[in-house]
């Protein structure tokens, strides 16, 4: 790919906000933004300006290529992203696109201004349909901006065709961009914006591949730049030397060992912490590691997102089922559907929402839909009946204990013998007594609990800061319900990223949290973390956390009571 | 004018894959087909972008129509793969050539 020649960062390192511990030296690929153009820009073809006889020829020639090169991309590929590129290549290649553009060229409209105005008309006709429609909205602009591209003969935007394992670079990522990456090529994900909750770092948490986010200057780094990615330092270094080249070699030998540890998580003097998985799929069960005692987190709403309708019972029973089958007999806490005015569903519309993070979403849509809860919850029990095991079920967005007890009363109702809400709400953390007087279990989402408790946006990567799970104030609310739990005996899990970073795994471990669920890429760490304290060390390092006043202070003072060999590992 | 009415069976609605099955079909018959919502305006159905904005649910009926000496052929066949469950598994794959219009 020849890239534009643009000015590399004066040398250095580059700094940002690390999700995961791995570290990989590769080539940059980066994705390049959307062409900025004004409409009426001449089109280029082979570095010549075209003139108006030519313009026909010109807009047909680009949509053939970028249809054609999608075409090839997606054949290249497979799954959803082969998937994904062969419907955008159909959208380049639709004849009735082509001729309302070529209709308004000949109209008189300059030619990127006839494609931009097709493109929005379509681009409106989605989104008044709304949905899975809306989505794909992103699919129909990409085609708009490879085209415009391939008229003004400017190097193709989007994600890179990965041809060798490489560094993904990018300003930010859109979930339609990870959708079309082929992911066994990537080494790492890096960039300029997004937050360490953020959905790139999630994915790249999901496959275990080093991530830094909020890297200032990343998209200046060349393509084919070989850079070192440290997700444990938070740092981006370009042309890295044969030393720092062998210290990353060491630590990957070093952390494919960690890998090959699977067995139950425990501290040093054998107080068990189960470590689990977090999923979204049957197929992230069929992929689940040895190293997993079970799935933690269930996400089921992946079943439910895309669709003009609910699925069926019977279709949920399915993919119920496979989960269940998958793991084989392991622990699998099954999270009923986490949608709402956030994560919009076509069959159960909210009306627009000014905070809907703080609207009907989660376990609050059985107000309006009581029965995606109901059928949901049957076809449980129908897997359960089908595979002979047990799964236990929890409810996202509890505020209260009526709603816990109103929702354990339709699972059991159901069928479902162990029922657990999450605790995300911090008024469901400050009442964890009440809560857990209804239930079986909880599970601390600490990805909304700090979003909620520190009043900041999930999604608003610059207040990163403020969403830092070592808050004081956070872990208070952790503490407060992990000792509810610990007062009735009743298990207390923690399914948020947090759980993944093997420090905090420590500080919640002393805490008296019995379970662990993260992304699997994240199991060795923590493993290895908690077989090197005791439960005693634990408790002083969340004690040592609990104390301190500022977020920084707290991890610090954690830190400082890991042992030695551990911090080296790790690279904490 | 030949004209077929059929409920989409696909149970994402004639979206996504569905919709690229059947838009395929539609341009390899080689038969201009319009495709029209109860009461909507007809549409280019060898459009996927016309027809994906139709925004078609699984269990609505759509009317298509053509024209000329094979449109009653074209339209039978069409009609049948509108029939079918194209997001099930074993539907034909994404760029293989649909069956309808073989």
């Amino acid at each position: 790919m020849t890239a534009p020649t643009r000015g590399a960062p004066a040398g250095g390192v580059l700094h940002g906000v690390g999700v995961g511990r791995w570290a990989v030296v590769g080539p940059v690929a980066r994705v390049r933004p959307a062409p900025v153009v004004p409409p009426d820009a001449p089109l280029v073809v082979d570095g010549e300006v075209v003139g108006p006889a030519g313009v026909h020829e010109a807009v047909e020639r680009a949509f053939t290529d970028v249809a054609a090169a999608l075409r090839a991309q997606s054949a290249a590929t497979s799954g959803t992203v082969q998937d994904v590129l062969a419907a955008t290549a159909q959208m380049a290649d639709d004849a009735a696109l082509r001729s309302q553009v070529l209709a308004r060229v000949d109209a008189g409209e300059p030619p990127v201004g006839a494609i931009d105005g097709v493109v929005e008309m379509f681009a409106g006709m989605f989104e008044q349909a709304g949905g899975y429609l809306a989505e794909r909205v992103t699919d129909l602009r990409s085609v708009r901006d490879r085209v415009v591209a391939r008229a003004m003969g400017l190097p193709d935007p989007g994600v890179p065709h990965l041809e060798q394992p490489a560094v993904v670079v990018a300003h930010d990522l859109a979930p339609a961009d990870t959708a079309a990456l082929d992911l066994t090529k990537v080494l790492a994900i890096v960039t300029e914006l997004g937050g360490p909750t953020g959905h790139t770092a999630i994915i790249a948490g999901q496959l275990g591949l080093p991530c830094v986010v909020r890297v200032t200057g990343a998209t200046e780094l060349e393509d084919g730049t070989v850079v070192a990615v440290d997700a444990a330092a938070g740092t981006v270094l370009p042309d890295p030397d044969d030393a720092v080249r062998a210290e990353f070699e060491r630590r990957r030998v070093a952390q494919a060992a960690l890998a090959a540890d699977t067995a139950p998580g425990a501290t040093a003097d054998g107080h068990a912490v189960a470590l689990l998985a977090n999923i979204g799929t049957p197929a992230d069960a069929e992929r689940l590691a040895a190293s997993a005692e079970g799935v933690g987190l269930f996400r089921t709403e992946v079943l439910f997102l895309e669709r003009l309708a609910a699925p069926t019972v019977e279709e949920q029973a399915d993919a119920y089922a496979a989960v269940l089958r998958a793991a084989g007999g392991r622990k699998v806490v099954v999270r009923t559907l986490d949608a709402g005015a956030d994560k919009p569903l076509a069959f159960a519309a909210q009306p627009d929402e000014e905070n809907p993070a703080l609207g009907v979403r989660g376990y609050r849509l059985v107000r309006s839909h009581p029965e995606l809860l109901d059928t949901q919850l049957a076809a449980l029990a129908r897997a359960q009946e089908v595979t002979g095991s047990t799964p236990w079920v929890m409810a996202p967005m509890i505020a209260t204990p009526d709603e816990a007890r109103a929702f354990a009363e339709r699972a059991r109702a159901a069928g479902v013998a162990t029922v657990g809400v999450m605790v995300e709400v911090p008024a469901a953390s400050l009442r964890a007594r009440d809560i857990l007087a209804e239930v079986d279990f909880v599970s601390l989402g600490t990805n909304d609990l700090a979003q909620y408790a520190m009043a900041t946006d999930r999604l608003r990567g610059e207040l990163a800061d403020l969403l830092d799970p070592w808050q004081p104030a956070v872990l208070d609310l952790v503490a407060a319900t992990a000792r509810a739990g610990r007062g009735v005996d009743k298990p207390v899990g923690v399914c948020g990223e947090s759980a993944a970073d093997p420090l905090v795994a420590l500080v919640l471990a002393g805490l008296g949290v019995t379970s662990l669920s993260m992304a699997p890429g994240a199991l060795p760490a923590v493993r290895y973390a908690l077989r090197r304290h005791t439960l005693d060390r634990c408790e002083q390092i969340a004690d040592a956390a609990l104390a301190a006043r500022t977020a920084p202070d707290a991890r610090a003072a954690a830190l400082a009571l890991v042992d030695p060999d551990t911090r080296a590992t790790l690279a904490l | 004018m030949a004209q077929r009415t059929v409920v989409v069976a696909s149970r994402v609605g004639l979206h996504a894959r569905p919709a690229m099955l059947f838009t395929q079909a539609v341009a390899a018959s080689g038969v201009p087909v319009t495709i029209a919502r109860p009461g909507g305006a007809p549409v280019d159905a060898s459009s996927i972008l016309f027809v994906m904005s139709l925004g078609v649910p699984h269990g609505e009926e759509v009317t298509l129509a053509a024209e000329g000496p094979e449109a009653e052929r074209v339209l039978d066949e069409l009609v049948e793969l509108l029939a079918t469950d194209l997001d099930a598994p074993d539907a034909a794959a994404p760029g293989a050539a649909p069956q309808a219009a073989s």
